[in-house]
C-alpha cells in the first residue's frame, strides 16, 4: 500500500477549539437564553462542517495533521486526522447539533437551573472530544482526556442534590485515576521506546518490553480507557451518572465521554499494541474475556432496572463491549463491525435517551412500570424509541443489525464462536429488555395512577423533532450504510490501513 | 555589566531594605512603592541574567577581586540564574499583592516589615548565587533571621511558631556549618569547585564523608524534608498571610537548590553515593513525604494549614528528583521548583485574599459566595488546584512527567505508585474545596462591594495563574533552553 502522504492544516485544530472559543461568549450571554444557544448552534455548525471537510482525506486513507509545538521535548502537541479520528469526531460532531436542539427543549421545559454553565460545559465537552479523537499521541490523548472529565464535571453535578454531589465525586475518583493509570502507561512507554505516536499496526516493537511486563502495560492502558468505556468492573461511574440531565445523559454518556473509552480501545488496540502484538501475547484473550463477561452481566442487570434511564445505562455499558470485543477479535471482520458499532450505537441510544427525556420532561415518569399506555398519547416518541430497540437487539434494517452482522461474521473469521454466541445471546436479552418497555406504552391500558393524571399529546416539538431525525438517520444508515455520511467505507479503510500496518512485512 | 552578573541582583535586594527607613518617613506607602520596585528591578536583572547565561555560559565574579579559592566567588551559571528567576518573579508577586494585608496586619511599621522581606529575599539571592561554602551558610543566617522576623509578625501565636522555627532552622544551620567544617578540615577549602577538585584528587576520606552527612541533613531541616517538617505547618499558619505567601514558596525551594547544588556540584558520581547513599536517602524520604504531607492535609480545617501540609508533600517531590540523580529526575526537581514555586505562590495570594476581605481561612466557612464577591481569585484557585493535582495542561503535570520518567529509566516502581497515590490524594483535598467554591447557591448576581486595592490583590494571583498554563505549554522549551544545561553540566 502507497504511502499516504499526510497534510498539514489548521482544520482540525479550529474544529476543536471552536466550541472552546464560544464558551466565553455564552457565559457572556447567560441573560439572554437566545443569544447564548445560537453561540451553541453557531459552533456546532462550524465544527460539524470542518470535520466534513476532513473527510474527503479521510476517505482516501490520508490524515490530515498539525504539529503545533512540543508539549514535553520528544512529544508534539499533536494533531492527526486520520480516518479513525475523523469517524468518532463526525459521529459527535453530527450529532452535537441535534442535541442542541433537544437540550433547548429539555432545559426550558424542565426549568432547569443554572443554564449557562450547563451550555458552557456542554460546549467544552464536545471540544475536549473533537480533541480525544484527532490526539495524534497518547500524550495529547490524555490531555484532551483529562479535560472531557473536568468538562463533564459541571454536567454530571449539575442538580447539586446529595446524590449528584455524590456521583460526581464517585466519576472524578473513576475518571482521575483512569487518567493516571494512562500517564503511567506512557511515561513507560516513552521511556522504552521514546515515541508516542499512534501508528496503524502498532508502535510497541517486540522485545522492548518482557512478557510479563507487556500484560502490566495493556491492563494499564485498557483500565485507563475502560473505565470511560464501562467494561466491568470499571462501570460503576455510568448508572451514577445517570443524575445528569437527560441532554448529558444522551449525548456524553452514550456518544462522546463514554465512546472516548472505545475509542481509546481502537487506539490501544489497533495503534499502539497492533494485532500481531496482541495475539501473540495472548492479550486478546483477556480484553475479550472483560468484554464478554460485561455484555451479558450488563444485559441481565438492565433487565432488572424500573428506572428507564438506568436501564438504558446498563445497556450502553453492554454496548460499548460489542466495541471493545469486536477490538479484542482482531479478524478485519470483527474490527469493521466494532467501529460500525461506535457509530451505530450512538445514533441508536441517542434516540432512546431523547425519548426517555421527554417522557421525564412530558408525562413526569421515569419508572418503565409507569409506562402504561403512554405510547397512544405519544405515538411519535414512542415510535422512535421502538426503532431504537430494534436496532439495538440487531434486528434489519436498522443501522445495529449492519454493525452485529460484521461483528458475527468477524467472530467466525478469528474463529471464536463463543464470541458468536455472545453476541447472540445478548440480541435477545436486548430485545427482552426493550420490548416490553415499547409492549407496555402501545398495548397495556394506562393503569389508575394514568387515570388520574392523564398524559395528553407529544413533548414539545423541541425534543420531538430531535429523536425522530436520529430514529430516522437509524433506518436510513441500516439501509444505506454509506448515505448520507459514508461511515461503511471509512470503517473498512481503517481496518485495512491496521492489518496492513500490523503485518510483518513493511506497509511502505 | 554582564561581568558582575549575580552582583546586580544581590545589591538591588539589599540596597532597597537599607532605603526603607528613609522611605518610612516620606510617606504611609512609600515602603510599599520601594519593595515593589526594587523587586521588579532584581527581577529585570534576573531575566537578563538567565538570557546571558543561555547565550554566552556562565559568569563568575570574584568579589573584591580577591581570587578563588581565598576570595569569594559570585557565580551565575545556569541554576543559580534560573533560581534568581524565580525568586524574583515569585517575590515581585507577593510584594504587589501585599500592600493591602501589610496595612491590615502589621500597620504598625510597614517600613520594618518591608526592609525583613528585602533582606530575607536578598539572603536568598546570596544563597544562589555564591560560589563558597561558608558565604553560603552566612546568607542562610541571614535569611533565615530575616524570616524569623516575617513570620512571627503576627502576634503571639505566630511569635511561638516562628521561634519553633527558630530552634530548629538554627540547628539545621549549625549542622551545615559543622559540615563546612569537616570539609575544610579535609581540603582547606571553602570554594565549591575548589573543594569538588580536591576531593577528586583525595577521594572519599572519613571527615568528608562526615561533613557531607552533616551538610545534607542540615540543609534537609530548612527544606521541610520529613521527618524534618514539623516546624513548617505552625510557622506558614500562624503567619500574617503576606508573610507566608512571599516565605513558603521560595523558602523551601532555596534549600533545595542547596541540596541540588551539593548532590550536583560538590558530592556527584557514584563513588560517594555507594558509601553514603545520600541519594537514595533523599529519595526514600522524599517519597514517604509526598504519602505524609498529602494524607495530613486531608483533614486540615484550615486552609493555611492545609497548603502548608501539601507544600511537605511538594517539597518531596523535589527531594525524589533529586534521589533518582538521572537527567529525568533532575529536571523534574528544577522544573518543580519553578512550578511549585508558582502554584505555591498563588495559592497562598488566594488564602491571603481570603484574609485580607475579612473571609478567614476555615474551609468549613466557604460556599458559593466566594466564586460570586471573588471570581478572579476563585478562578485562579481553581486553575492552581488543577495544577496541584497534576492535570495536563497545567505546569504541574509535567514536572510529575519528567519524574514519572526519570523513576522508569531507574526501574523505581515504588516512585510511581507514590507519585499517583499523591495526585489522587491532592484531588480529594483540592476538590472538597472546589465543590464549595463552586457548587450551591443561585443565578444571584454578585454583590458589588468594593475593597480598597481588590485590583492589586486579585492580578498577581491571577497572573501566577495564566503563568502555570504558559508553564504547561511552554514547558518543553523551557526545558531545553534553560534546565537542561543545568543537569547537564558545562
Amino acid at each position: 500500500m502507497p504511502a499516504d502522504p499526510s497534510t498539514t492544516s489548521i482544520l482540525p485544530l479550529v474544529a476543536i477549539l471552536v466550541s472552546m472559543l464560544v464558551v466565553p461568549a455564552i457565559l457572556l450571554s447567560g441573560r439572554r437564553p437566545n443569544l447564548r444557544e445560537g453561540w451553541t448552534f453557531a459552533a456546532a455548525g462550524v465544527k460539524f462542517v470542518c470535520v466534513l471537510l476532513l473527510l474527503p482525506a479521510a476517505l482516501r486513507g490520508a490524515s490530515t495533521s498539525l504539529t503545533l509545538f512540543e508539549l514535553a521535548p520528544g512529544v508534539g502537541l499533536s494533531l492527526v486526522a486520520d480516518p479513525l479520528g475523523v469517524y468518532f469526531a463526525l459521529v459527535a460532531s453530527g450529532l452535537w447539533i441535534v442535541t442542541s436542539v433537544y437540550s433547548i427543549g429539555y432545559m426550558r421545559g424542565h426549568g432547569e437551573k443554572k443554564q449557562t454553565r450547563f451550555f458552557a460545559s456542554f460546549a467544552l465537552s464536545l471540544s475536549a472530544t473533537l480533541g480525544v479523537a484527532f490526539a495524534g499521541n497518547l500524550l495529547t490523548f490524555i490531555l484532551f482526556y483529562e479535560l472531557l472529565t473536568l468538562a463533564t464535571y459541571p454536567l454530571v453535578v449539575h442538580k447539586e442534590s446529595p446524590q449528584a454531589l455524590r456521583s460526581a465525586r464517585m466519576y472524578l475518583a473513576y475518571a482521575l485515576t483512569a487518567g493516571l493509570l494512562l500517564v503511567v502507561a506512557a511515561g513507560w512507554i516513552f521511556a522504552r521506546t521514546g515515541t508516542l505516536d499512534f501508528a496503524p499496526g502498532g508502535i510497541i516493537a517486540e522485545g522492548v518490553f518482557s512478557d510479563g511486563e507487556l500484560k502490566v502495560l495493556f491492563m494499564l492502558l485498557i483500565t485507563g480507557v475502560g473505565v470511560k468505556a464501562g467494561i466491568m468492573p470499571l462501570h460503576s461511574w455510568l448508572p451514577a451518572a445517570m443524575v445528569a440531565p437527560t441532554p448529558v445523559s444522551a449525548l456524553l454518556h452514550a456518544v462522546a465521554v463514554v465512546k472516548s473509552g472505545a475509542f481509546g480501545i481502537l487506539r490501544v488496540v489497533g495503534f499502539i499494541f497492533g494485532p500481531a502484538l496482541m495475539s501473540g501475547q495472548g492479550l486478546d484473550v483477556i480484553l475479550a474475556g472483560f468484554a464478554g463477561a460485561t455484555i451479558l452481566l450488563a444485559s441481565i442487570i438492565a433487565l432488572r432496572q424500573d428506572n428507564l434511564k438506568k436501564r438504558l445505562a446498563y445497556s450502553t455499558i453492554g454496548h460499548l463491549s460489542y466495541i471493545a470485543l469486536g477490538a479484542a477479535l482482531l479478524a478485519p471482520g470483527a474490527l469493521t463491525g466494532s467501529i460500525l458499532h461506535l457509530s451505530a450505537h450512538a445514533v441508536m441510544k441517542i434516540t432512546l435517551f431523547f425519548c426517555a427525556g421527554a417522557i421525564q420532561v412530558h408525562a413526569h415518569r421515569s419508572e418503565i412500570s409507569s409506562f402504561n399506555g403512554l405510547g397512544r398519547a405519544m405515538p411519535w416518541t414512542f415510535g422512535a424509541f421502538a426503532i431504537g430497540s430494534l436496532g439495538l437487539a440487531g434486528i434489519p434494517p436498522v443501522n445495529g443489525f449492519i454493525s452485529k452482522w460484521w461483528l458475527c461474521l468477524g467472530s467466525l473469521e478469528s474463529g471464536r464462536d463463543i464470541a458468536l454466541g455472545v453476541f447472540l445471546l445478548s440480541g435477545l436479552l436486548n430485545a427482552a429488555y426493550f420490548f416490553p418497555i415499547v409492549i407496555r406504552a402501545f398495548f397495556l391500558p394506562p393503569d389508575a395512577a394514568g387515570d388520574a393524571h392523564p398524559v395528553r399529546g407529544e413533548a414539545s416539538p423541541w425534543m420531538v423533532a430531535p429523536l425522530c431525525v436520529t430514529a430516522t438517520l437509524a433506518v436510513v444508515f441500516g439501509l444505506f450504510p454509506d448515505f448520507p455520511l459514508p461511515f461503511f467505507e471509512l470503517a473498512k479503510g481503517i481496518v485495512q490501513s491496521i492489518v496492513a500496518g500490523s503485518s510483518p512485512s513493511p506497509a511502505g | 555589566m554582564s561581568s558582575h552578573l549575580p552582583l546586580p541582583v544581590l545589591l538591588t535586594f539589599f540596597g532597597a531594605a537599607l532605603f526603607m527607613p528613609l522611605a518610612g518617613l516620606v510617606h504611609r506607602r512609600a515602603p510599599w512603592v520601594v519593595a515593589v520596585a526594587g523587586s521588579l528591578l532584581a527581577g529585570g536583572f534576573a531575566l537578563f541574567g538567565l538570557l546571558h547565561v543561555a547565550g554566552h555560559g556562565e559568569v563568575r565574579y570574584s568579589v573584591g577581586n580577591w581570587d578563588p579559592p581565598f576570595g569569594i566567588e559570585l557565580v551565575a551559571d545556569p541554576l543559580s540564574v534560573f533560581m534568581l528567576v524565580v525568586l524574583a518573579v515569585i517575590a515581585a508577586a507577593t510584594l504587589i499583592h501585599s500592600r493591602e494585608p501589610v496595612e491590615r496586619e502589621v500597620a504598625a511599621r510597614p517600613a520594618l516589615y518591608y526592609a525583613s522581606a528585602l533582606i530575607m529575599l536578598g539572603g536568598f539571592a546570596g544563597i544562589v548565587s555564591t560560589g563558597d561554602l561558608f558565604n553560603l551558610y552566612v546568607f542562610l543566617e541571614i535569611a533565615a533571621l530575616a524570616s524569623y522576623a516575617l513570620l512571627g509578625a503576627n502576634g503571639p501565636r505566630s511569635a511561638v511558631a516562628a521561634f519553633r522555627y527558630l530552634i530548629l532552622g538554627t540547628i539545621g544551620a549549625s549542622f551545615y556549618l559543622i559540615g563546612v567544617g569537616f570539609i575544610f578540615i579535609e581540603t582547606g577549602s571553602l570554594n565549591i569547585a575548589d573543594v569538588r577538585a580536591i576531593i577528586e584528587v583525595v577521594g572519599l576520606t572519613v571527615p568528608i564523608g562526615v561533613g557531607a552527612a552533616f551538610m545534607v541533613a542540615g540543609i534537609a531541616v530548612k527544606f521541610a524534608l520529613v521527618p524534618f517538617h514539623q516546624w513548617l505547618p505552625d510557622a506558614y499558619t500562624e503567619a500574617p498571610s503576606s508573610s507566608t505567601a512571599l516565605v513558603a514558596p521560595i523558602g523551601t525551594k532555596v534549600a533545595a537548590y542547596v541540596l541540588i547544588r551539593l548532590m550536583l556540584d560538590l558530592f556527584p558520581g557514584e563513588r560517594i553515593e555507594s558509601a553514603l547513599h545520600l541519594r537514595e536517602i533523599l529519595g526514600v524520604l522524599g517519597a514517604i513525604g509526598i504519602l505524609w504531607g498529602s494524607i495530613m492535609a486531608i483533614p486540615q480545617t484550615n486552609l493555611k494549614r492545609m497548603l502548608a501540609y501539601s507544600s511537605v508533600a511538594q517539597v518531596g517531590y523535589i527531594a525524589l528528583g533529586i534521589g533518582l540523580g538521572t537527567a529525568y529526575g533532575l529536571i523534574g526537581a528544577v522544573l518543580h521548583i519553578l512550578n511549585h514555586a508558582c502554584m505555591k505562590s498563588c495559592l497562598f495570594l488566594v488564602s491571603s485574599n481570603l484574609e485580607t476581605k475579612g473571609r478567614g481561612v476555615k474551609i468549613g466557612d466557604f460556599d458559593a459566595s466566594l466564586r460570586r464577591d471573588m471570581p478572579v481569585s476563585s478562578a485562579a484557585f481553581a486553575v492552581a488546584a488543577l495544577s496541584m493535582i497534576g492535570l495536563p495542561p497545567t505546569a504541574g503535570f509535567f514536572s510529575k512527567w519528567y519524574l514519572l520518567l526519570g523513576s522508569y529509566e531507574e526501574g523505581r516502581w515504588f516512585f510511581i505508585a507514590t507519585i499517583i497515590a499523591s495526585s489522587l490524594l491532592n484531588a480529594v483535598y483540592f476538590f472538597r474545596i472546589l465543590e464549595r467554591m463552586y457548587l450551591g447557591g443561585g443565578d444571584e448576581p454578585a454583590r458589588r462591594e468594593r475593597t480598597r486595592g481588590a485590583a492589586l490583590l486579585a492580578t498577581p494571583a491571577a497572573a501566577l495563574a495564566v503563568g502555570l498554563l504558559l508553564l504547561g505549554f511552554g514547558n518543553a522549551y523551557l526545558v531545553s533552553e534553560f534546565i537542561f544545561p543545568i543537569v547537564s553540566g558545562p
